[in-house]
């Protein structure tokens, strides 16, 4: 399982946490946590989703200014104020989502600012490519140095982050989530650098929800849950089931309250939906009552076909049928006639108006039902807010407060009370509970689940495995644009699902994973 | 289960290889052809117009064509710094007024100034007026066409403010000094030196914008502003020294501007600085940023001077010459927009086809 540890005194530590707390707005994302990197340990930093895992890595690399608390080098204390000083005391960080500039090339997007010069502090393009070139070598990754950014796939896009990461000789790399996008053998390749970074006396600070990779690669494991710092022990001397007790620090059942509920009618039938480069060939139906999940990596597709569905986006070849009848593509108005709603992934841009109330988000998809004669009678608009609000139990001080002051949770209600209120058959959920802290998670969850149970049909796109095994009755998973797998409830696993998701179905069962 | 288990070995890394270097020599290809586009249709043009009227190139035209085209050169290079990094400047015209009216003041008042002074002199006025456009769209984050937008009504009216309180309301070719005058019809080798400086100023700024690391900076900061902000590029220091270096570029003009037409009042420049954006946009800068070249804006520039004394020459009202330029801009973003999307569906293509 575990590589051994080093004999005899333990490494000096590189990198100290103490103490950081950090909150935005009213939600305390880190409180008090703590952190220690030693030189030459790969470190493991896991927790759920909204553990506070991205806060800390945005601390590291100087995106954000704790609160409170202090980094310290070498013992020294550090002023992160920006990425620059992060990078210039030795951090390289490698995001979940990568970072490019899609207008310039490759090997630029790897040197930005570290462009190798030649005479006149002008940059020595023969020098970059070839630079660029041994780097890729280096990781086995076979890329045209001076092709565009543009267009590459995730799991590429990655590869080139990690060779910027690998291009500046960082002393702490940290990896968040690296491998989400990535294939096995890329996996490898990716830990086969990892390792020698580690073995060449730099720390690097692991974050993964895939324990098989947490075990194989690192020494040490920090959990971390509700932005509190929980345990640090030596990789050896954990299991997973011990790690993931930790993670969740509570009853797994009590999260998911889904009801059982038998399905009734197709409601949604999507057949050989196509959108070239995008998707192909997406076809699947969802019962009333019922609630499918649609999993996969970042970048598969998932939101893609959901907008498509709903109108958002075109589709250049398919069919989508509500209740029987074919719905006309490209245009979400004929997609909200028939029934359809759709709940996107990113509230604060594509859901609500934040400097608006409550009452106006809350209405904004029925106003026009709501007017008299054109003009919106502000008194029917608040007795609509007030029903849908106080049936959802948003938490807000006033219904006229804008929705920009309320917390994450409490946003997701409003946008879904704006569209319950348009009397959806068909719910199309995207990240329902990205970003929300854990209380408000549950009440979201119940609530979907009390929508299928009243006979609701509902589309929940899910990155978040636990999400996607305690809700769904159905799991379809997507790979780079096409369905691969639909997984029943009853057969669905952590395994099944993420072998589907990276595209490789063949090595499930070797894997001793519990969750 | 439909999926197959990839198994990058073999020849496969090598067919990957070979289909990202097609992409890459496409992107290549289609940044030629645009700056050729470009090209193409200046000759095209030029073409046209000498077969009805074989003297347009003749000596006298031809200068005169350079020196309309100098000032919006000048200023369509400053531009393109700004455009890249995902900005505009509309304030350029007002800037180009209150220069030629500053630097037109100073030779009255003081005959003697030797020229390279008045050059330097209206170039620090416009590099002022650019730090403070700069500044407030880095520093207070206000979106810049905003802020230039106010900027253009601002100084415009502190140069009319100026011109009524000192009693001056105009600058007459008879009141400037004569080296001033010379200067301004001043030719190397037939070439008029106000088309020599403006060749100048294109090259010194394409240069700079491929070959400096700060010059590729503005890139990044226009592609993906947030990806800037994560590589620890000093975004507000940038944009700041791209609208500095736009105003300083704008002031330039102001004085090549006083000494071609030598009569000055405080409308000089109204109206501009559309122009210089269509410039830039036609010669292919994208106006969300992150591509394009001084030299593509400097043809851009070259080519729609060119229509406005073409067409007279065609026997055309000269009123078409805003239609022109309209379709032109027009045929411009579509065509981007148009190689854009097939450049990255074919950049992509080989992701889906490889699963």
């Amino acid at each position: 399982m575990a590589d051994g540890t080093p004999s005899g005194a333990p490494a000096p530590v590189v990198l100290a946490l103490q103490d950081v707390s950090k909150s935005f707005g009213a939600v305390a994302a880190l409180r008090g946590a703590q952190l220690e990197l030693r030189a030459g340990e790969a470190h493991a930093l896991v927790g759920e989703n909204g553990a506070g895992k991205s806060t800390l890595v945005k601390i590291l690399a100087g995106v954000h200014g704790p609160d409170s608390g202090r980094v310290l080098l070498d013992g020294q204390p550090l002023v992160l104020d920006g990425p620059a000083a992060a990078r210039a005391a030795g951090i390289a960080v490698i995001y979940q989502e990568p970072t490019l500039f899609p207008d310039l090339s490759v090997a630029e997007n790897i040197f930005m600012g570290r462009q190798p010069l030649a005479g006149g502090r002008r940059i020595d393009r023969k020098a970059l490519t070839e630079r660029c070139r041994a780097l890729f070598e280096r990781l086995g990754v076979h890329m045209d140095p001076d092709r565009p950014a543009r267009g590459l796939s995730i799991a590429d896009q990655q590869m080139v982050e990690i060779a910027k990461a690998l291009s500046f000789d960082a002393r702490v790399l940290v990896m968040d989530e690296p491998t989400a996008a990535l294939s096995g053998v890329e996996v490898e390749r990716l830990f086969v650098v990892a390792r020698a970074l580690r073995d060449q006396g730099a720390a690097v600070l692991f974050i993964s929800h895939r324990f098989d990779e947490v075990f194989d690669l690192c020494d040490r494991i920090t959990v971390m849950r509700d932005g509190q710092w929980v345990s640090t022990d030596l990789a050896a001397d954990l299991t997973v089931d011990q790690v993931v007790r930790r993670m969740v620090g509570r009853d797994v059942a009590d999260l998911f309250p889904k009801q059982e509920v038998t399905a009734g009618d197709v409601v949604l039938e999507v057949r050989g939906l196509t959108r070239r480069g995008v998707f192909s060939d997406i076809s699947f139906d969802v019962r009333a009552g019922e609630i499918v999940a649609l999993a996969g990596l970042v970048g598969a597709g998932r939101s893609e076909v959901m907008r498509a569905v709903f109108g958002v986006d075109r589709y250049d070849a398919g069919s989508v049928r509500v209740h029987g009848r074919e719905l006309a593509g490209g245009s979400p108005s004929a997609a909200m006639a028939a029934g359809i709603a759709l709940v996107p992934e990113d509230r604060r841009q594509q859901g609500l108006v934040m400097e608006l109330s409550v009452e106006r988000n809350a209405t904004l998809t029925r106003r026009w039902k709501l007017a008299r004669a054109g003009l919106l009678s502000a008194r029917r608009e608040r007795a609509t807010a007030a029903e849908w609000t106080k049936k959802l139990q948003v938490k807000a001080g006033k219904l006229s407060d804008p929705v920009s002051t309320l917390s994450g949770g409490n946003q997701q209600k409003v946008v879904l009370a704006k569209w319950l209120s348009t009397e959806p058959t068909v719910l199309v959920v995207d990240e329902p509970t990205r970003g929300i802290d854990v209380g408000t998670k549950s009440e979201v969850h119940r609530l979907l689940s009390q929508l299928a149970a009243d006979g609701l049909a509902i589309v929940m796109i899910s990155s978040e495995l636990p999400e996607v095994l305690g809700m769904a009755d159905r799991v379809l998973v997507m790979h780079e644009g096409r369905l691969v797998d639909d997984i029943p409830r009853a057969r669905a696993d952590e395994d099944g699902v993420m072998l589907a998701a990276t595209g490789q179905t063949a090595r499930a069962a070797q894997l001793g994973v519990a969750s | 289960m439909t999926t197959t288990q990839q198994t990058p070995t073999g020849a496969a890394p090598a067919a990957a290889e070979a289909r990202s270097r097609r992409g890459t020599a496409l992107a290549h290809r289609l940044f030629v052809v645009r700056e050729l586009g470009i090209l193409a249709a200046l000759a095209v043009l030029i073409g046209v117009t000498l077969i009805a009227n074989p003297r347009f190139l003749s000596g006298q035209n031809l200068r005169d064509l350079m020196l309309s085209a100098a000032i919006l050169v000048v200023l369509a290079a400053g531009q393109t710094m700004v455009i890249i990094t995902r900005n505009v400047d509309l304030s350029v015209g007002s800037i180009l007024g209150l220069s030629a009216y500053a630097t037109g003041t100073l030779l009255v008042d003081r005959p003697g100034t030797p020229v390279l002074v008045a050059l330097l002199a209206g170039t620090a006025v416009g590099a002022v007026c650019g730090l403070v456009n700069g500044a407030v769209v880095a520093v207070a984050k206000v979106p810049s066409l905003v802020v230039t937008l106010g900027m253009l009504y601002a100084i415009r009216g502190l140069d009319s403010l100026w011109a009524s309180s000192s009693d001056r309301l105009q600058v007459n070719a008879a009141d400037l000094p004569s080296g001033f005058k010379s200067f301004g019809g001043a030719r190397v080798l037939g070439v008029p030196v106000l088309f020599l400086i403006a060749v100048a100023v294109v090259l010194v700024i394409g240069w700079y914008l491929r070959s400096y690391r700060s010059g590729r900076e503005l890139y990044g900061i226009g592609s993906a502003p947030e990806a800037a902000r994560l590589s620890g590029i000093p975004v507000g220091r940038r944009v700041l020294m791209a609208f500095v270096v736009n105003g300083a570029l704008a002031g330039l003009a102001g004085v090549l501007y006083a000494a071609r037409f030598q009569t000055l009042d405080t409308t000089a420049g109204t109206g501009l600085e559309l122009n210089v954006v269509a410039a830039a946009v036609v010669g292919g800068v994208a106006i969300a940023g992150g591509t394009g070249s001084a030299w593509g804006a400097a043809l851009g520039a070259l080519l729609l001077t060119t229509i406005g004394t073409a067409l007279p020459q065609l026997g055309l009202n000269p009123f078409w010459r805003d239609a022109a330029v309209g379709a032109l801009i027009i045929a411009a973003i579509v065509l981007d927009r148009t190689l854009t999307l097939r450049l990255a569906a074919r950049l992509r293509g080989r992701n889906l086809r490889g699963s």
